[in-house]
Parts: C-alpha cells; structure tokens; sequence
C-alpha cells in the first residue's frame, strides 16, 4: 500500500489535463469557429465519447482488478445492444414502408 | 358503473366460468381453513424466500396457466373443427386466441422455466441460494399478479383481443376502445418487471456464487445457458417495459407513440414488439435446450459431445436473436436491402442451432441409452423440433415469407419449435429433477403414457396445420367457408380434438392423481 501512494500519480495527471483540455476544446469549437451547428455537433460528440473512455479507463479504471474483464464486457455489449436498437428501429422504420 | 358493465355477460360458456371461478374460491377458502392450514400457508409458502419453495410455486402456476391456455386452444380447435362452425363469435374467438397466446408464452413456458431454473441453478452451482432472496419472492409474485390479473379479463371486463402481438392500430382506443388491451398492456408490465429481476438475479447468482473450482467452462450445461438466458433477459425486457409504456399512454392518456395520427407510427409498436419478442423466443427456449443437454448426456452415459461448441453455440444464438427481429414483419412493406439482411441474419440462426442438433445426436453416438420417461422426451424433441426448425428456415426466406405470412403454416412452425423445445423440456426437467423437489420419482408407466399420448396428440394436432396452411388457410380466421376445401382437412384434424384432450387430461392426470399417491407412499 506504501509503495502504491508514494508513486506519483501519472495517469490521474494525464486524465486531469486531457478532460479540461478536451473540454476547453469544446468551448472553444462551440463559440470560435465558423463550422455549421450539425458539423459542431459531430465534433464535440466526438469529444464527449473521447472524455468518457479518459474518465472510464484514468479514473474509473474498469479494465484493472477482479471484475475488470466483466466490466469490459458488459460496456461493449450494452453498447452494441443500444446501437443495434437506435440504429436498426431507424433504419427499419425509415427504408420501406415511411418513404412511399 | 353498473355491475353487468363490470362483469362480462351474454354468453353462457363464460356464465359458467364466473360461476366455477365463485365456486372454486369459496372452495378453496373452505378447505384451507377447515384443514387449518392458513398461517402454514402464510409462513411456508407466501412469505418463503427459499429458492426451492419459490420454484416450485412458479412451476404449480405455470402447469395452472398451462390448464387455462390450453382450454382456450381446445375451444378454438373446437370453433375451427369444421366450416361454418357456431361454438365462438369472431370477437370471443379472437379474445380467445390473444389469451392462449400470452398465456402459453409469458405465464406457462416463462414461470415453468424459471421455476426449474429455480430450484436447480443453486444445486448445481452449489450455492445457498440465488444472490437475491427477496428480490426472487418479489419476481414471483409480480408473476403470479401479472397472471392473475390478466386471468380475470375475461370474466371482468372483457378480453384483450388484438392478439398476443396486439399489433398497433388495432390495440389502439380508436379500434379497440374497451378496457380489454389495457389488460395486456399493465398485466405484461408487472410480469415484465418480475422478469427482468429474475434476469438480473441469475446473472449475478452465476457469476459471483459458484463453487471454488469451477471455472466458467467447468459450469454444468444448464447453468451455461441459465446465464446466456439472463444475459438476453437483461437485454431484451427493457425494450418491451418502454413499449408497453408507449401502449398505456396511448391508450389511458391519448398520446400518439403509434397511432397514424398525429404523427405515430403504428410499425414502431411492432418494431419495438418484435425488438423483445424475438429474443424471447430464444429466452424461453434456451434453458430448454440446457435441460435436454443435461438429460441426454445422463441417460446416455456418455458426457455432453463438444461441451465447448454448445457454449459458444448458445452464445452465437444469444447473439443473433439480437439481429433478426424484421423477419417477424417482412411484409410490411421494406425495402429489398432491409429484408435481405434479416433473412441472411434468420437463416444464420440455424447454424449454431444446427451444432447443438449434432452435439445432441453425437452424444447418443454409441451411448448406453436407457429409456426413461425423460430420456424419452428428450429423444421425441429432436426429430419434431427440426421439423419446426427446417420450416423456420422456410419462413426466412422474405420473398417465399410473402406466401406464408399469417397462414397456419406459420402457427404449425412455431407450434413445432415451441411445444418441442419449451413443453417437452419442462416435462424432460419434471421427470429428471423431481426428486431434488420432492424426494421420490414419478412413476415410468403413467409417464410413459403421458408422453406417448402427448407427444402423438401434438404431431396430429399440428402436422395438418402445415398443409392446411399452403392451402391458403389464415391464422386467426374464426372461421370458413365449405368451399374452401380445407373442412377436409380440417376434419382430419378435429380427429386430434380428442388426443388433445388426452394431452391435458394425462398431464393434469399425472399432477393431480399421482403427487397425493406418491407424498403418501414416500411417507410410509
């Protein structure tokens, strides 16, 4: 336990900076640029799912520990699960019988 | 309101059913307290949260809701018998067959599987208990609610009768504005809850409570698909909690998620129906083939053949079930592309299924095989649940599915897949695990019987329907004309009518007769 506190915490440094630079990034992209509002929405998508996996692997560390390979798993499935669901109702809904 | 509005009334079948429904509970009430048995009652069995005891009260139930559905598959085999038949109206013919069909799947094959799974996950995992006791006493009397509840409909109130689908606009409250569908909606709720903690509840029991030692791929069969099946529980009910959400707004407070005005869409109730329902084939069928897995590898000698292959097959299938939802609405209207895939995912169905088929025959490969009754159950599921299995195959096709769709070709396939993989599994797990239940084992000649009549009375009641079916026959038609030609075979199949009595009366025979006989000799 000793030898776990006095390292110094690099990750948590590294996660700390990366979250407030990404949101900073954000902010900045929202506010200073000239993209349209769906490309601005696309960008900082991307950076709220970047942040996420940040917080989910410096500070939550899912992947460590007994459970961590559950946890892992139970993240990709869920994931997969609501991608299929969003994603087929859409294309389901939207191909056939809506376009006529 | 008026208490002939409260009561349903006008039809003498159901006067008699609200009659012997007053009889029985008075019965009921009488007896328990002239036999003293109230605060046993209260004590050992309603408070229990012994993962046995609770088991056990979901399997009493289901053969309970097994007696209900199939008496509603009797009148309705009755009504089509033969052309012009006047037994049932169209109304009371379609209250009754939305009934059987939510019976059948959520309050019979449900609780008879959970039930087993009950009382045998904890054994083999060897544990105390499932991880959450009361949680488990909860899930069954949401169940047991559910089931009551939805019970009553047809004697207060009315009947849902949009069918078990209850397919948008028809549940809506323009076209079906009675209290029937609001039944189906809050009924399947509660249950749907009930289930999805049980889910929850074997998921957790199976990955934190297992022996020292035994390792994922050391777990016994019924366990490995107990799990997958929670996993998909898990999964699935959600969806079906958020549809039948959508369905009460609309029909209790006028919202618009699926009517055509306004802005719905009536094909988001079946897309989101069809998002649960498909995985819930594979929920209740799954523990099924972990029971004949076990069944057949004991009563054959041998250990399962390519243990690991079945694993990853269940896996495969947990998988798909996730993917092929559309091939239940082909013919709504989709494009090629979207109709293609589904049929593509459907029929890659098969292939993990088709490995559990061979691991099954390779296990009786050389097998000392001995003959019991649940032997002989797991033996007569294989031929008649890839009869059901193939003819899947068939109705995967999206462009021959324009053929089949509705027909009684379709209700024969999934007759074959469900009666062979959910009814003759519980009978398989009945016979092998009632001893761990109660202590002694049924008796082989009355169960060699029960399943002889059973498994003939199933072959001629359902084997008809698949030709009667490319003859044009739909589903869910009341009735027809002489000049259809199908009397003909129709009334080869009301032929059946007295075997499927024989069903009923062999297994309730079996249950009723043969327990008090069997707790008294195991007594002495």
């Amino acid at each position: 336990m000793s030898a776990h506190t006095s390292r110094f915490p690099w990750n948590l440094l590294v996660g700390f900076v990366l979250s407030i630079a990404l949101t900073l990034l954000a902010v900045f992209v929202t506010f200073y640029t000239d993209f349209s509002s769906s490309v601005i929405l696309w960008i900082i998508g991307a950076f709220a799912i970047f942040q996420a996996i940040i917080q989910l692997f410096m500070f939550m560390h899912v992947t460590e520990g007994k459970e961590g390979i559950i946890n892992v798993i139970n993240i990709v499935n869920s994931m997969i699960l609501a991608l299929i669901i969003i994603f087929g109702t859409i294309w389901v809904l939207t191909s056939g019988h809506a376009a006529m | 309101m008026s208490l002939d509005e409260f009561f349903v009334t006008g039809d003498p079948m159901i006067l008699a059913s609200q009659i012997a429904i007053a009889l029985t509970m008075v019965g009921l009430v009488a007896l328990i307290t002239y036999l003293k048995r109230w605060k046993w009652l209260w004590s050992e069995w309603f408070t229990t949260v012994d993962h046995k005891k609770i088991g056990i009260m979901y399997i009493l139930a289901g053969v309970l809701m097994f007696f209900r559905g199939g008496v509603d598959g009797l009148l309705m085999k009755a009504q089509t018998s033969r052309p012009e038949m006047g037994i049932l109206d169209a109304q009371h013919y379609d209250e009754i067959f939305t009934t059987h069909g939510v019976i059948m799947i959520l309050f019979m094959a449900m609780p008879l599987l959970i039930g087993i799974m009950n009382v045998v996950i904890p054994l083999q995992i060897g544990a105390r208990d499932v991880a959450f006791p009361k949680l488990n006493a909860l899930s069954f009397w949401l169940f047991f609610v559910a089931a009551m509840l939805f019970n009553i409909s047809f004697v207060i109130g009315g009947s849902p009768d949009a069918g078990w689908t209850s397919y948008f606009p028809l549940a809506g409250k323009e076209f079906t504005p009675g209290v029937g569908n609001n039944y189906y909606a809050i009924s399947l709720q509660i249950a749907g809850i009930g289930t999805l903690a049980t889910g929850i509840n074997f998921v957790v029991t199976i990955i934190k409570m297992r022996a020292p030692g035994m390792s994922w791929m050391k777990m016994p069969i019924f366990t490995w698909t107990t799990f997958i099946t929670s996993i998909i529980i898990v999964a699935a009910f959600p969806i079906f909690t958020v549809a039948l959400l959508y369905m009460s707004l609309d029909r209790l407070f006028g919202t618009h998620f699926f009517t055509v005005a306004a802005g719905g869409d009536p094909m988001l109730w079946l897309n989101l129906f069809w998002l649960w329902g498909h995985p819930e084939v594979y929920i209740v069928v799954l523990p099924a083939f972990g029971m004949f897995s076990e069944v057949i590898a004991t009563f054959a000698r041998k250990n399962l053949y390519g243990y690991k292959s079945m694993v990853y097959a269940v896996a495969g299938i947990a998988f798909l079930s996730m993917l092929v939802w559309v091939h239940h609405f082909f013919t709504m209207g989709n494009s090629a592309a979207v109709n293609s895939i589904f049929s593509l995912t459907t029929m890659m169905i098969a292939i993990p299924t088709g490995v559990k088929i061979f691991n099954w025959l390779f296990t009786l490969r050389k097998g000392r095989i001995e003959f019991s009754t649940s032997m002989l159950w797991a033996l007569a599921f294989i031929p008649c649940f890839t009869i059901g299995g193939v003819t899947g195959v068939m109705l995967a096709m999206a462009a021959a599915d324009y053929q089949y769709h509705n027909t009684m070709f379709l209700v024969a396939h999934f007759h074959y897949v469900l009666i062979p993989g959910v009814v003759f599994a519980v009978f398989a797990g009945l016979y092998y695990w009632w001893p761990k239940m109660f202590g002694f084992k049924l008796n082989e000649k009355i169960g060699k019987w029960h399943f002889w009549l059973f498994v003939i009375g199933f072959n001629l009641t359902f084997m008809p329907m698949f030709f009667v079916g490319l003859d044009g026959m739909s589903r869910r038609m009341y009735t027809y004309a002489e000049s259809t030609g199908w009397g003909c075979m129709v009334r080869l199949l009301s032929s059946w009518f007295l075997n499927n009595g024989s069903w009923f009366r062999c297994t309730c025979l079996q249950y009723l007769l043969e327990f008090p006989l069997c707790v008294t000799e195991s007594r002495k």
